[in-house]
Order: C-alpha cells, then structure tokens, then sequence
C-alpha cells in the first residue's frame, strides 16, 4: 500500500513524516522546504505501507517544478491512498486544494493538522460535519506533538481497505453542464485516460492547462471543441475559463468553512504580531537583520575559536611524538602525520565551527525568519534582477550548496533557475565558512572574515546583475509569498535537523578528509604531488602561493574543507603562520570561496540546471575566483594592511 | 484603484485582477480571487514589496503584483 502526504506548503507534512519516520525530511517554517519527495516503509497493523512526503503545492494546476513534482506523483496511479493534510488554521485557502484532490478519486483522508493555531486564532471546527459532507475521514493533529497521528494512519489503512472515496461536490449548474458535455465528448473520442479520472480530466482542459492540452493535441477537432466549451464559460460568466472554475472552486471552498468552522474569538493578539511590527519594520527591520546575522557571526566564532586553539595544540604535540618516535623521513611518520591532519582538521577545525552555525541555521529557519529576510530583500534582489525568494536559496547555500541549487525548485522560471543557481554556488557554504573562521577570523582577525563575507555579497551582487544581463526572463510575476506565523522552534526537532546536518559531515565527509590526508602523505612521500604542483604552478605563482597550495586545491574539488587540510599537511604544520603570510592567507581562502563547486554541488547543477548550466558555474567560479584573488594579491602588496 | 495606492492598516475588495494566466493562478492560489477582502498589513522600503492579509494568511505581494490588483476600499 504506497501512502502519498499532499498538502499546501509548510502545512506540516514533512514533520508528521518525521514522526512515524525518524527524522528523514529536512522541515522549516518557510514554504517549500520540501522540493523533492522523501519517502520511507511504516508497519500498520501487519500491513508494510510506503509512505511519500510530497513537495507542497497551492494548487494542482501548473506551478513551480516542485509543485509539479507533487502533481505528476499524484497522477501517477501509483498513489492508494492520499492523506491530504491541511493547517486548519488557515482552513478555508487549504479547502481549495482539498477538492482538486477530491476530483482524483483517490481513496483519501483529510487530517486537520496544528489544531492548536486555529484555536488559538479562534477556529472552531466541526470535524464530523465536515467528514460527512466530503465523505472521507477527518482526523485533527497536532503534528509537533505527534497527538492524532496514530488514529491518522490507522484511518488511511480503514480507506484503502474500503476504498472510501469521497464525495465531489458540485459546482454551478452551467458549469456542471459544461463538464458532463465536455467528458461525454472525451468518453466518445477514447481518450479516458486510464490513470487520471474523466472529470478531473475534463475540468483541467476547461482549465485550459497547457500540460493536458499538449497530450491531446493531435485531436484537432476535440481541440476546437474543448475551445468552445470554453468560450462557453466565458461568455456567461464574463472572465477566462480557468478563473470561472478557480472561483467557483474558492466559492465552493469558502462555503463549506462556512458550514463547518465558526469563528468564536478575533485571532488573540500575541508577542508574535508584535514580533512582525519590528522585523518588518522599513527601518527597525533593516537593523535587525543587520544585528541578527552579527550575533550569528560573533556566536559561531567565539565558540569555534575557543575550541580550535587547545585542539590544535594538542594534536600538533601528537605529531612532534610521532616524527620523534618514528624519525623524520620514514614513511610511517608521514602516514601517522596524514591521519593525524585528517582528524584533527575535523575535531579541532571544522566541527568547532560547523555544530553552531548549523545549529544558528536550524533555529533561524524553524523560527520562520527567512521568509521575513525574503520580505526585507526583495527590493535588493530587484537591483539584481532577481526577486526576494531568491533569497531563500542563498540563505541554505550557506549552510550547503546543494539543497540551495535544489531550492531553486521554488522559483517560477527558468532562467531565474539557471541565475539563482549559479550564484548560491558562489555564497560560501559551510565547509567554506569554516575555512574563513579557521584562517582567516582565527590567524588574522575576526574583522578580516567579516570584510571577506561583505566581499562576497557584493561580488555576488555584481555577479547577478551580469548574469541577468544575459539570461533575462520574459516577463517577471514579482515577489509572491506567503510569510507563515512564527513557531517557537520546536526544539528537538531543531536539534535533530542540526544533527542530520552534522552526521553528513562526521560519515561521509570526515572519512574522505582522512584519506585525503593520507593519499597526500603519500604522494609527498613518493614525491607526485610535485607533478601537480609543478602543472598547477603558473596559477599559484600567479597569486603569490606556495607551489605546495597546488595539490590541496584539487582535493578540494571533493569536499572545500579538503583544501585547508591539506593545506595544513602540505605545509607540514598546522601554525600556518609561520608559512603563509596574512596576504598569502587572504588571497587562498579568497579563491577557495568562489573556485569550481564541489562534486556534489556539480552533479546537483547538473540534475537542476543541466550541463550547460553547470558548465556555465564551474567557469564563472573559475574565472571569479581567479581574477578577484589576483586583485585582492596586487591590492594587498600595494597597500599593506598589516 | 490598485492595491498599491491603499494605505497600511485599510481593507479592500478585490475587483478584478488584470494579467494573464500565471498572475491570476499564483494569486488564486494564495486566497486572493475577485470579491476577497485584502488587509494592508505594511509597505516595504524602497518600493519593496506590500504585506497583506487573506483569509487569515500573510502574503508579500511585489509592487508589480499589487499594482496589478484592481480593488475599492471598503469600509
């Protein structure tokens, strides 16, 4: 039995996922965290169940790619059973949604998830009214504190076992004419499909939806017909098509909240609206943000730095030990050496950094804050040729760079995709955050790393007004974007999400970061990695490197903290200082933040934006990278800052 | 008038929302459909986007967008 969860964005699919799952789905206080379908086995009653938690979508018209995705699901017959879940706080909007999925005669149930919002917001609802007039169970929840969720799936087990499929409820007569005319004329021309039912069908051609209309196409003569059932519609109600049957749709909805929701109480006034007064206050808001991301800044490297210093002193002692114990020279002093970077490079430099800001991250999305950061930005992103929601991707990007390219699944257009994508690859992730910390804010100052971040917006900036020079859009929609209330962060999920994020460096990336240093021991034992350096020496000579620096940028391709690393092994030290000047410093982690992506990051650009596109990101980095460091070379020998 | 000459803090009907297609579907989406009520919750800085109300949902609404929205103010 496969279980599909379809809802409207951040209604809470992926957090009632969680909780019959284990923590497997990223969740977020913002819409559209879910841009691709996670799916897991559960056992109920002796039955295996696949469940799948679907993107969010508004609508099951045509939308956004992840929209489409949760749409394409739908329709793929593979679905036994639907649990449309609905924030029952915001009932009426998310009924529309609810009778589109009616049409696809699925076995289904409605589940009534953050209870607790509408009551406060003062929603009473009749559940039972509503269940009997749809004709499907209604199961109210509260996902955060997983109550309800049990009698949920048993509910989905009782549908699919009777296969109850609910009630479609009828619009105006005229149209209702329309419809039946319209699936008789399909019915007759054998193009029932045997997936999708003849109705929804029907209602999605009147819709005049570009994807179902392309599969009928050859039909010329249906085609005309389904046009003059549509100019039908439209000269009795005055408006296109697909707005007579939106609106019947939304009159239809907004009827049934009427018939089953009363509202007893004006939502209670809480901190929270007086939260948004500040946050988004055209001035106050602007300084908040400015105060907000400084106090992340300041919290990520005060804890981090803390920890690096004894760390590093600790293993650097181990080392000495081991080149005493084995003698200089020996291969086995190199290989303990190698091993020894590699897991002091992930306790003592990259965990120190990366468990706060991924932490700092977590919380700031589960709060909701982003799409506030969306709202205070849009008119900046404007200046780029970009809109607010752009926003969004950029933000993840520091955390990592490959949900960011996936996150651009949110946006409408393409080339918006294509733009979005390529410049949140150039937002320094966290791997590349640690090395800023680690080097920079650690050997030459927290204001150094400060500056490099400002560096970088702006470069980004400039980057985005170039790119949209060359792939504008054809005509741009503007920002839309619903900004969901503010949640106090449920704190073990906020924990458990962080430590998702941690676990993917501490089993894949940690491992690699250890043999990285130990392939470079021995290629320093055996004398190759001079082949390297040697070929990569007209670029480190241009920015004023050690030859040595060659190797560790090619590492870095495989995962960013690979390049400091090894740099460490390449120097042989970890008091980096004593070998590269400050200048030397600025300028390597200046490449490192904006060179080619990471392997991971280019196969994601690959799969979002095709090669071109990621062709198109691994030379602009390059070219970024190379250009900008060489500057910033020349800049800092003619003006000395230190 | 559009939604953008409405001042922070009144309501307006909509009217009849001017666009293709794409426009109105988004918009629908959101709630807002000829006849809705919309509250002017706040204007973003530097043309930035409006904030509204709908159907008890808070929606940024670019400039482009809100000047598309034919409304009348009620009350």
């Amino acid at each position: 039995m496969r279980i599909a969860l379809a809802g409207q964005p951040n209604c809470g699919k992926s957090t009632i996922f969680n909780h019959i799952a284990g923590y497997k789905a990223i969740t977020s206080n913002f819409p559209g965290t879910t841009v691709k379908y996670t799916e897991t086995n559960i056992h109920i009653n002796g039955y295996t169940c696949h469940c799948i938690d679907l993107p969010g979508t508004y609508s099951l018209t045509s939308g956004d790619p992840a929209e489409l995705e949760a749409r394409s699901h739908l329709l793929s017959g593979e679905v036994d059973v639907i649990i449309n879940v609905v924030d029952a706080s915001l009932l009426s909007r998310s009924l529309e949604l609810t009778l589109q999925l009616l049409e696809l005669e699925v076995p289904m149930v409605l589940c009534l998830n953050m209870m607790d919002e509408a009551r406060r917001k003062g929603i009473q609802i009749d559940h039972q009214k509503l269940s009997k007039i749809l004709g499907i169970p209604v199961i109210p929840t509260i996902a955060k504190t997983g109550k309800g969720l049990k009698e949920l799936f048993h509910e989905a087990l009782h549908v699919y076992e009777e296969k109850t499929i609910g009630i479609n409820l009828k619009f105006s007569k005229d149209i209702e004419e329309v419809i039946s005319q319209t699936t008789s004329l399909l019915h007759h021309k054998g193009l029932s499909k045997k997936k999708v039912p003849l109705r929804f069908l029907a209602i999605k051609l009147l819709e005049d939806d570009p994807l179902f209309l392309n599969e009928i196409q050859r039909n010329n003569d249906v085609v005309d017909q389904i046009r003059t059932f549509q100019e039908k519609l439209v000269e009795t109600h005055g408006v296109p098509s697909d707005q007579v049957l939106s609106s019947e749709r939304h009159a239809l909805a907004m009827n049934l909240f009427e018939q089953v929701a009363t509202v007893i109480h004006p939502p209670a006034r809480d901190i929270r609206m007086v939260m948004d007064q500040w946050v988004m206050h055209p001035f106050l808001g602007y300084l908040i943000l400015a105060i907000v991301f400084y106090a992340f800044f300041n919290f990520i490297f005060g804890l981090g730095g803390y920890v690096e210093k004894p760390l590093l002193g600790f293993f650097e002692r181990w080392i000495e030990g081991s080149k005493e114990f084995w003698g200089k020279g020996s291969l086995l002093f190199f290989l303990t050496q190698g091993a020894l970077h590699g897991i002091s490079g992930g306790i003592a430099i990259v965990l120190p950094y990366l468990v706060p800001f991924l932490i700092g991250l977590s919380l700031l999305e589960d709060i909701g804050y982003l799409p506030r950061v969306a709202f205070l930005m849009d008119a900046f992103m404007h200046r780029i040729g970009l809109h607010g929601k752009s926003v969004i991707p950029f933000i993840l990007g520091y955390g990592c760079s490959v949900p960011a390219v996936m996150a651009t699944r949110i946006l409408e257009f393409p080339q918006h995709r294509l733009i979005v994508a390529v410049l949140a690859t150039m937002i320094p992730c966290s791997a590349r955050i640690t090395i800023i910390f680690a080097l920079v804010a650690f050997f030459i100052g927290p204001n150094a790393a400060l500056a490099l971040f400002a560096l970088n917006l702006l470069i980004v900036a400039l980057s985005g007004r170039l790119l949209s020079h060359f792939f504008s859009e054809p005509q741009s929609l503007g920002l839309i974007l619903e900004i969901p209330a503010y949640q106090l962060p449920p704190l073990k999920n906020t924990l458990k999400k962080s430590w998702y994020r941690i676990k993917e460096f501490v089993v894949i990336a940690w491992p690699i970061l250890i043999i990285g240093s130990l392939i470079l021991a021995l290629m320093e034992y055996f004398e190759v990695e001079k082949y390297i350096n040697w070929f990569l020496s007209p670029l480190t000579t241009l920015l004023g490197l050690p030859e040595v620096i060659g190797t560790p940028l090619i590492f870095g391709l495989l995962r960013k903290e690979l390049s400091m690393i090894m740099l460490t092994q390449a120097l042989g030290t970890t008091e980096v200082l004593t070998l590269l000047s400050k200048t030397q410093i600025m300028v390597f982690s200046v490449f490192v933040m904006f060179y080619i992506p990471c392997l991971a990051t280019i196969a994601a650009l690959w799969r979002e934006i095709g090669k071109k596109g990621a062709l198109l990101a691994v030379l602009f980095g390059l070219m970024v990278a190379t250009v900008l460091s060489s500057l910033i070379r020349v800049v800092l020998e003619v003006f000395p800052l230190w | 008038m559009t939604l953008d000459q409405i001042i922070e803090n009144r309501k307006a009907k909509v009217l009849d929302i001017q666009g293709g297609h794409g426009v109105r579907q988004r918009l629908s989406q959101m709630g807002i459909h000829p006849g809705d009520i919309i509250t002017i919750l706040r204007f973003g800085a530097l043309r930035g986007p409006i904030l509204v109300e709908v159907h008890g949902s808070q929606v940024a609404l670019g400039r482009g967008i809100a000047s598309r929205i034919i409304v009348e103010e009620v009350e």
